[in-house]
């Protein structure tokens, strides 16, 4: 029975739906201390000194500053440059300085109070703008920790021959990334001297490596497990090789577990958010709607360190001219330095920010050369064969024109369009309706060269008992990974998919497959653990005659290949697709090995009195290859929908001299059941050849969608061109009285 | 100060600071950790339990408040090798993903149910708001609690 394509249930869902399934905080460890964190009250200065409290009783707590660390005070992770704890120099509002542990959480929490450090402030940088005016030069000479460049054709000389020249500025915010699961890791050393990390994560070889800095420890005395992780969408791929960090330092000082889980306010306010960015459009456009340059400018703050943010601009640039086909673009792009809490990855990883503005600039473009926006769309969609910005030609697996056409129609969207135009117009109605569409593309794993660098490894492996394990450092963090690999490997190997098991992304026990980002997992992770269980069923046929199907015939060929060992294991390493060229150094060539694309149209609805937005319907429709398991493939595009949505109308980080004001889930909205539409989802496969069973990724591309799409359907609704994200309530009653 | 109350139909006596919450006696106490904190304020309602059939946020309850009560929690539905119906339902519609709201969303929706409570989505969705999804953008929660009231009024009417 094939096992890919058919919807198998969540493989951990028991567990997690009883209650039984463990997050870190359900761990007890004996002995255990709960740590907490001191941090900087300030955006920018030096540490003069820190007193701790001479009446306080400090004895029974343990007390780690940056002078206890043995190895590097870095994270480790791409730059290098974010401390571990704060010696000096402070660069940001509630940068850790102090960690202090006790056996009893509340008392922990108490110690902080008694701990004050002094400061010599220095006026810092907070915005983008401050950044580029060089108001503080804080990072190499210009404040920015990145540039990319990429260059199509001759944009100059196009923009000149053009009959249209559109322009616009477009904007949006941070994002926090609200899992429920806030993060949290535990630490604790072995009698040998090796250190031993549990937690919430995307990335245990990302820990693992962090770690071996601070610790100045082996690869093999470090042993990094992911827990039963509440959420992640990006948020837990590098804060927690921090809090490891932390966790260790006291593990180490103490001689005791140590385990450190962060408050609400504390992994809000603290922790990664999305980057905000300023994205501007300059197109060229002849008459009859062709676009023939785009000059695109996009400016991303990165906060106070570098941590992920080259690579998030890079994505962000990659993706900035939408889904569309022009033969000359420049995309400019900057990443720049601020005193506020660094940015980091969310799902979608710096497109959401360009493609709101590519998408909604192809509104205004229609708008201004008396076209319908459709229409435009279908003028310029990439098609098999297209050439992107950084002349990658699309080979295969291009739905573009086929998930915007399928919208359309499952929408009713031009039906409901003029509808909604009749509604708006009856000045009885309490609200004015709207209709607005998006389309975009979402490249799948590491952009360029990212893939062949990583050199993933992953694998399966044979047991005496007959067992076949799944042997991957990719974490399950609500996506779906275990039951997709069981399914891929089942498949491969023509086993039910209960004969499968996955092995716990533990170090000690599985290969580094990579981080669990970028929507690699099903498609790269994924096709290695296809190719690495046919080579498993290649050598149990050599030695077997064949490849028996049932748990008794399989510990019997075992038997044969393992020559007494308990297990064999079948590894394979990630080989780049010959086709698949890139270039580093002139940002061309093949940015992606395929990308997945998706429409949305949203129907809502604009209160006349209180300019409330609710969303009446939205549609959807991706392309995302061959779908593994389509219902947890649908949550994937509901979920990542809705996290748009958020971004789009509700979510709204407010900052005040860096610091985040709004750090609770009662003033920061995410949408809740109510706030929500129903969805109309559909899946359109066209198969990816390098894919496993064909294949693409899903996991960020419907966080792409809907922001471009919403802002649409309110100026659809109200008449009004809102840039700005999230399109508050208060935004919309500010312009309409401006007007 | 003793506190006599239910949990999950086990009769227990907490000795212990009177303004303990309610979420920190269930975990820490009993074990039952299969109720989880999202925020500790009262919004996320990760750690909903039912006291006297109400779903209540747990973070928010001092546990002197809990003499005489009957409480319970995600523990009394099913185990995993005899899932509840609505459990079930949960895994069988992808009601569930990252599973830390899980254990609330159930008592949520369970309480729903148990009431008798309607059908209509945008009913559900209503009971539901209380708990924050940040996975599954509810549609799939909302489907598995449709399908287990529609099972059972097919039962009531055939009995």
């Amino acid at each position: 029975m094939p096992a890919a394509g058919t919807n198998i249930w969540r493989r951990e869902g028991p567990e997690k739906l009883c209650g039984t399934a463990r997050y870190i905080d359900d761990y007890t460890f004996p002995g255990c201390l709960f740590g907490v964190t001191y941090r900087s009250s300030i955006a920018r200065g030096l540490i003069k000194k820190i007193v701790f409290d001479p009446k306080f009783s400090w004895d029974e707590f343990t007390v780690v500053t940056a002078k206890d660390i043995p190895g590097v005070n870095r994270v480790v992770l791409i730059e290098n440059d974010q401390p571990l704890l704060a010696d000096v120099k402070i660069t940001h509002p509630l940068e850790p300085i102090v960690l202090v542990a006790h056996s009893q959480r509340h008392k922990a929490y108490e110690a902080l109070s008694h701990i004050r450090a002094e400061f010599m402030e220095q006026p810092p940088v907070l915005t983008i703008e401050e950044s580029l005016a060089l108001k503080e030069t804080l990072y190499s000479m210009d404040n920015a920790f990145k540039k990319l460049l990429i260059e199509r054709g001759s944009v100059e000389s196009a923009m000149a021959q053009a009959d249209f020249v559109v322009e616009g500025e477009y904007r949006v915010p941070h994002q926090e990334q609200a899992y429920i699961e806030n993060n949290g890791i535990a630490a604790y050393f072995e009698k040998d001297g090796s250190l031993v990390v549990m937690g919430s994560m995307q990335c245990p070889y990302y820990v693992h490596k962090a770690l071996k800095a601070v610790f100045k420890l082996s690869d093999h005395r470090i042993r990094v497990i992911q827990t039963t992780t509440g959420g992640g969408f990006g948020g837990k791929e590098d804060y927690p090789s921090m809090i490891a960090g932390h966790a260790g330092l006291l593990a180490l000082k103490s001689g005791r577990p140590v385990k450190i889980i962060y408050d609400r306010h504390e992994d809000m306010a603290a922790t990664t958010k999305r980057h905000p960015a300023i994205v501007r459009h300059k197109t060229g456009v002849a008459k009859d709607g062709r676009l023939l340059a785009q000059d695109i400018e996009v400016i991303m703050d990165g906060g106070a360190y570098a941590t992920l943010s080259p690579v998030v601009l890079s994505r962000g640039a990659l993706h900035a001219t939408g889904p569309y086909e022009c033969p000359n673009v420049r995309v400019r792009s900057v990443c720049m330095i601020t005193n506020t809490p660094p940015n980091g990855a969310f799902r979608g990883f710096g497109a959401p920010q360009t493609l709101f503005a590519a998408e909604l600039h192809m509104e205004k473009i229609a708008s201004v050369i008396g076209m319908d926006s459709v229409e435009l769309r279908r003028k310029n969609v990439f098609k098999l064969g297209a050439v992107t910005a950084t002349g990658q030609i699309l080979r295969e697996s291009v739905g573009a024109r086929e998930v915007l056409e399928r919208t359309l129609k499952r929408s009713r969207y031009a039906q409901k369009r003029k509808e909604y135009s009749r509604w708006n117009k009856n000045k009885r109605h309490s609200t004015w309706r709207g209709m607005g569409i998006a389309l975009v593309h979402h490249g799948a794993g590491f952009t360029g060269s990212g893939e062949v660098y990583l050199a993933s490894r992953a694998g399966v492996s044979l047991t005496q008992e007959g067992t076949v394990k799944v042997l991957t450092a990719s974490t399950e963090i609500g996506q779906g990974t275990n039951t997709i690999f069981a399914q891929i490997v089942s498949h491969a190997l023509d086993l039910p998919q209960t004969m499968v098991e996955i092995e716990m992304p533990d170090t000690s026990l599985v290969p580094d497959s990579g981080p669990t980002v970028a929507s690699r997992t099903c498609m790269v992770v994924g096709g290695l653990i296809e190719r690495a269980a046919l080579e498993m069923k290649e050598a149990v046929v050599r030695a077997a005659g064949e490849f028996p199907r049932t748990k008794k015939g399989l510990a019997r060929a075992a038997a044969k290949i393992l020559n007494g060992a308990p297990f064999r294991a079948f590894i394979v390493q990630y080989k780049k697709p010959d086709e698949i060229e890139w270039n580093d150094h002139a940002y061309s060539g093949d940015a992606y090995g395929v990308f997945s694309y998706g429409c949305v149209a949203v129907d809502l609805e604009v209160d006349r009195a209180t300019y409330e937005v609710r969303l009446r319907r939205l549609t959807t429709v991706q392309d995302i290859g061959r779908a593994i398991n389509s219902k947890l493939a649908e949550g994937q595009m509901i979920g990542g929908i809705t996290q748009a949505l958020g971004y789009a109308l509700w979510e709204n980080p407010v900052y005040q001299n860096g610091f985040m004001q709004n750090s609770q889930l009662t003033n920061y909205i995410i949408p809740t059941a109510m706030d929500t539409p129903p969805m109309d989802v559909e899946i359109v496969e066209k198969p990816y050849s390098h894919g496993p069973w064909g294949a693409k990724g899903v996991g960020e591309l419907p966080m792409d969608i809907p922001g471009p799409a919403v802002a649409a359907a309110i100026g659809h609704a109200t008449g009004l061109w809102m840039t700005e994200l999230p399109i508050l309530p208060e935004k919309i009653c500010r312009k309409i009285n401006a007007n | 100060m003793r506190i006599k109350l239910t949990i999950n139909k086990k009769k227990r006596v907490y000795e212990g600071a009177p303004f303990k919450r309610l979420i920190d006696v269930l975990r820490e106490n009993y074990e039952l950790t299969g109720t989880k904190e999202g925020c500790g304020e009262g919004e996320c309602g990760a750690c909903t339990v039912l006291v006297d059939g109400d779903p209540v946020n747990s973070c928010l309850i001092p546990v002197a408040q809990m003499n005489g009560r009957r409480i319970e929690t995600v523990e009394s539905l099913g185990t995993p090798k005899s899932l509840h119906r609505l459990q079930e339902s949960f895994l069988r519609e992808g009601g569930a993903q990252c599973g830390i709201c899980t254990p609330g969303m159930l008592m949520s929706a369970w309480a729903w149910i148990s009431r008798g409570g309607s059908a209509r989505p945008s009913e559900i969705r209503r009971a539901l708001a209380g708990n924050l999804c940040r996975c599954t953008g509810y549609q799939h929660i909302v489907n598995s609690v449709i399908k287990i009231i529609k099972e059972r009024k097919r039962e009531s009417r055939t009995k």
